[in-house]
């Protein structure tokens, strides 16, 4: 169907609603087979619903993308009592379908049990971690299969872009979203508004867009999971962003990783243009807007602005520097915005419900939510979207459940391989762009790594210089050969090489690498080394006095022994060590050869019973 | 390649130059490498330079130059991995297979490479092999996998 007007649009949805009500209260199944969830087997927990549903089954069944709680996938929820399944094996898909389904009855054992009361709650919006989330952009994927348009027009999606073009001029749309306070979702936290001004100012008749899914920081998520889940409210933010700055062309820019953000969001461009959402004349406004999509090639530097654009244009992607800015001078020289996806799904947000309502949440100078992924050493690993200024405390104990296996809690790593290590005294800070830079670290695109005392800081440093001269494209001679100085000084470190000096020779090349880098990756490079001196200095400072790694990670500084009184010879860590190291018999506890051991930590993996030390 | 699956290539991006990186992508997700014959007639077709070319196969991780072997091996070693025991996931492998990451072993057999995050941080640590994600991993699990895998593939 293609629809030439506003009304033709809001008929549209009528009837996919009044489809919808005439179906409610009707049995369904929705499963959610997000990257996420596929990697924990959803694949096959959907095709066991297929093969027991049949081909003519009443009961509705929808696959959707992420729903955040990743931990616990797969994710099934019955309808219409919208009880929460989790970790949901095909082996269990019979039984759902006949007890849950048709019966009604509860399975206790597919429940989530809230690890402090014991709990089994049956029903999402009840489990902490949701209850405090406030998921305005992210919380529709629960509800949309996004193969289907229908689904995001149910939930209201294209009523901002009618508006938009019938009802605001382009001025009026920048003055809305520069009012709502909107910042970059991608890292920077440039005001949206006044980007898109510029663009919008700048000489020139061809103009173009771009939404950056070339989601780098690893450990961060959010982007993936909403170009899988919901890529219509993506590509509506940009059509209405397109007609503001006055752009006809656009670009999707999606990490080659993504196989399923680059299936989704084509499905869903197909599916816009054929309903007149894209392409000429749309929804019967005058105006022009086609996408296109652009895989990237597995370069972190990809998303950096210019660098993108250069690997739009066919070429490496190294950024340059800019003294002319991307707005005015970007894609093909050519005045060009470019925006992250979660900006642009805010997009929507603002024109439908107003900059009033939008500005009312978040803080002063962050307005609105915050998608993050919260990983690593926590109970509840998933994506969140809060408030912006919430305690980092809220996030980690509250949503986030806190540490497994009752060990302390270290820090948090925000903003991937540009940002910081905030420690434990300042849990209580609220979360937003300036709060974080403040700290030391930066919001980045929201990835939150959760790091435990058994999580050696100075490793953690390392690692991130190690990945940071992989991806540094080499074009400035103090990112380049700062990023592998500063590895090579914190790898000695971890090998129990560290000397008097060091920390101040990092802070130095630190110092140099900030300053004198062209773009952002250099420009932040440093963030990881001198936060965590900043935070950390005692840990740095036992490497290279003492020979110590107090979190017990750095291979060089630690020994594995066996504790005789707790070994009960089973003989697991002899067969497995693949140095030979470890000598014992049947009842008799065995013991490691030092001179052998490789320190590989197998025999501690492949232990039943812990007995395996780290000093 | 042939010069017939080539061309079908080459059409699909308009023969544009500006579209060399889409059109490398495909020759590398067909060949599992990008031949250096191949690339050359690219350069001819497109009249964009070898040396252009040679550039963006070694700045972008998703190209090899050589072929790569029989089964994919990839150790996620995003941050939230690395937190929970990549490295050492990876020393096991580098040791088992006696390649470093990006290489592949002598018998063609497998290819070890890492991947900064593949955004599955809540099955960390996470092994891939063969498209196939394996979460919750340990050194030691990672090794009895690939026997089974191996054993399952010898017996069909």
């Amino acid at each position: 169907m293609h629809l030439k007007s506003p009304d033709d649009l809001e008929r549209l949805r009528t009837r996919i609603l009044e489809d919808r009500k005439a179906q409610e209260g009707k049995k369904g199944i929705v499963l959610c087979t997000g990257t996420g969830c596929r990697g924990a087997g959803a694949l096959e927990v959907y095709e066991a619903f297929q093969k027991e549903l049949g081909g003519k089954s009443a009961i509705e069944f929808t696959s959707t993308c992420c729903h955040g709680f990743c931990e616990r996938g797969p994710i099934t929820i019955i309808e219409p009592q919208g009880i929460f399944y989790q970790r949901v094996t095909p082996e269990t898909v019979p039984q759902i379908i006949a007890e849950t389904v048709k019966k009604g009855q509860v399975i206790d054992d597919l429940l989530y049990q809230d690890p402090a009361t014991e709990q089994a709650i049956p029903a999402e919006q009840d489990i902490p971690f949701y209850k405090k989330q406030n998921r305005l952009v992210f919380g529709n994927n629960r509800l949309i299969d996004p193969t289907r348009i229908e689904d995001y027009l149910a939930v209201g999606g294209y009523q901002a872009l009618a508006k938009a073009l019938f009802d605001l001029s382009p001025e009026e749309i920048i003055a809305e979203v520069k009012r709502a306070g909107l910042r970059g979702r991608g890292g920077g936290g440039f005001p949206t508004g006044r980007k898109w001004e510029s663009c919008r100012r700048a000489p020139g008749d061809v103009r173009y867009v771009i939404c950056n899914c070339d989601e780098g920081d690893p450990g961060a998520y959010m982007d993936r999971s909403l170009m899988e889940g919901n890529p219509h409210s993506v590509l509506e933010g940009m059509i209405i962003g397109a007609y503001a700055i006055g752009s006809h062309e656009g670009y999707v820019y999606v990490r080659h990783e993504y196989p399923l953000a680059v299936e989704n969001v084509g499905i869903a461009i197909e599916q816009a243009h054929k309903m007149g959402l894209l392409g000429k004349n749309i929804l019967g406004s005058g105006f022009d807007f086609t996408i296109k999509i652009s895989k990237g090639g597995g370069a972190f530097v990809a998303g950096e602005s210019t660098a993108l654009m250069a690997s739009i244009e066919g070429y490496v992607a190294e950024p340059r520097a800019k003294h002319i800015h991307t707005v005015e001078s970007g894609l093909w020289d050519k005045p060009t915005n470019l925006n992250n996806v979660e900006t642009w799904a805010n997009v929507p947000l603002i024109i439908e419900r107003g900059a009033e309502w939008y500005g009312a949440i978040g803080t002063e100078g962050s307005k609105g939510t915050k998608i993050f992924s919260l990983v690593g050493k926590i109970n509840n690993t998933g994506l969140i979207e809060v408030p912006m200024g919430m305690t980092l405390r809220e996030i980690v104990y509250d949503i986030g459940g806190g540490i497994p296996d009752g060990k302390r809690f270290k820090a948090v790593q925000t903003g991937g391989p540009s940002g910081g290590c905030i420690p434990e005294d300042m849990l209580d800070l609220p979360v937003d762009f300036d709060a974080l830079t403040g700290a030391g670290s930066m919001m980045g695109s929201g990835g939150m790594i959760v790091m435990d005392e058994s999580t050696c800081m100075v490793d953690v440093a390392k690692y991130f210089m190690h990945f940071l001269k992989d991806e540094s494209c080499g074009k400035c001679t103090s990112c380049r050969d700062g990023t592998l100085r500063m590895y090579e000084v914190l790898d000695a470190i971890t090998k129990g090489e560290g000397k008097e000096g060091d920390i101040e020779l990092l802070e130095e090349i630190g110092w140099a690498t900030t300053e004198a880098s062209l773009c952002a990756l250099g420009g932040t490079a440093a963030n990881p080394v001198l936060s965590t001196i900043r935070y950390f200095r005692d840990e740095y400072e036992a490497h290279i006095k003492d020979k110590r790694c107090p979190a017990g990670v750095c291979p060089a500084l630690i020994t594995y022994t066996i504790d005789p009184e707790a070994c009960i010879a089973c003989g697991k860590c002899r067969k497995e060590c693949p140095t030979e190291a470890i000598t014992g018999k049947k009842k008799v506890p065995h013991e490691i050869d030092q001179a052998k051991c490789i320190k590989c930590g197998t025999c501690r993996e492949v232990c039943p019973v812990d007995a395996v030390k780290v000093e | 390649m042939t010069s017939a699956q080539l061309e079908k290539i080459l059409t699909r991006h308009d023969h544009q130059s500006a579209n060399v990186l889409a059109i490398l992508q495909d020759i590398q997700a067909s060949e599992n490498y990008l031949p250096r014959k191949t690339l050359e007639e690219v350069s001819k077709r497109l009249q964009v330079p070898l040396t252009q070319i040679y550039h963006l196969a070694t700045f972008y991780r998703t190209f090899s130059l050589t072929p790569r072997g029989r089964h994919l091996v990839t150790v996620c070693t995003g941050t939230a991995c690395h937190v929970k025991g990549a490295a050492s996931i990876l020393n096991t492998l580098e040791r088992e297979f006696e390649v470093a990451p990006g290489e592949t072993t002598d018998d063609k057999e497998y290819t070890l490479e890492t991947v900064n995050c593949l955004g599955s941080c809540a099955l960390a640590p996470l092994v891939v092999i063969d498209n196939h994600y394996h979460g919750r991993m340990l050194g030691s699990r990672v090794l009895s996998l690939l026997r089974g895998e191996k054993d399952a593939s010898e017996k069909s």
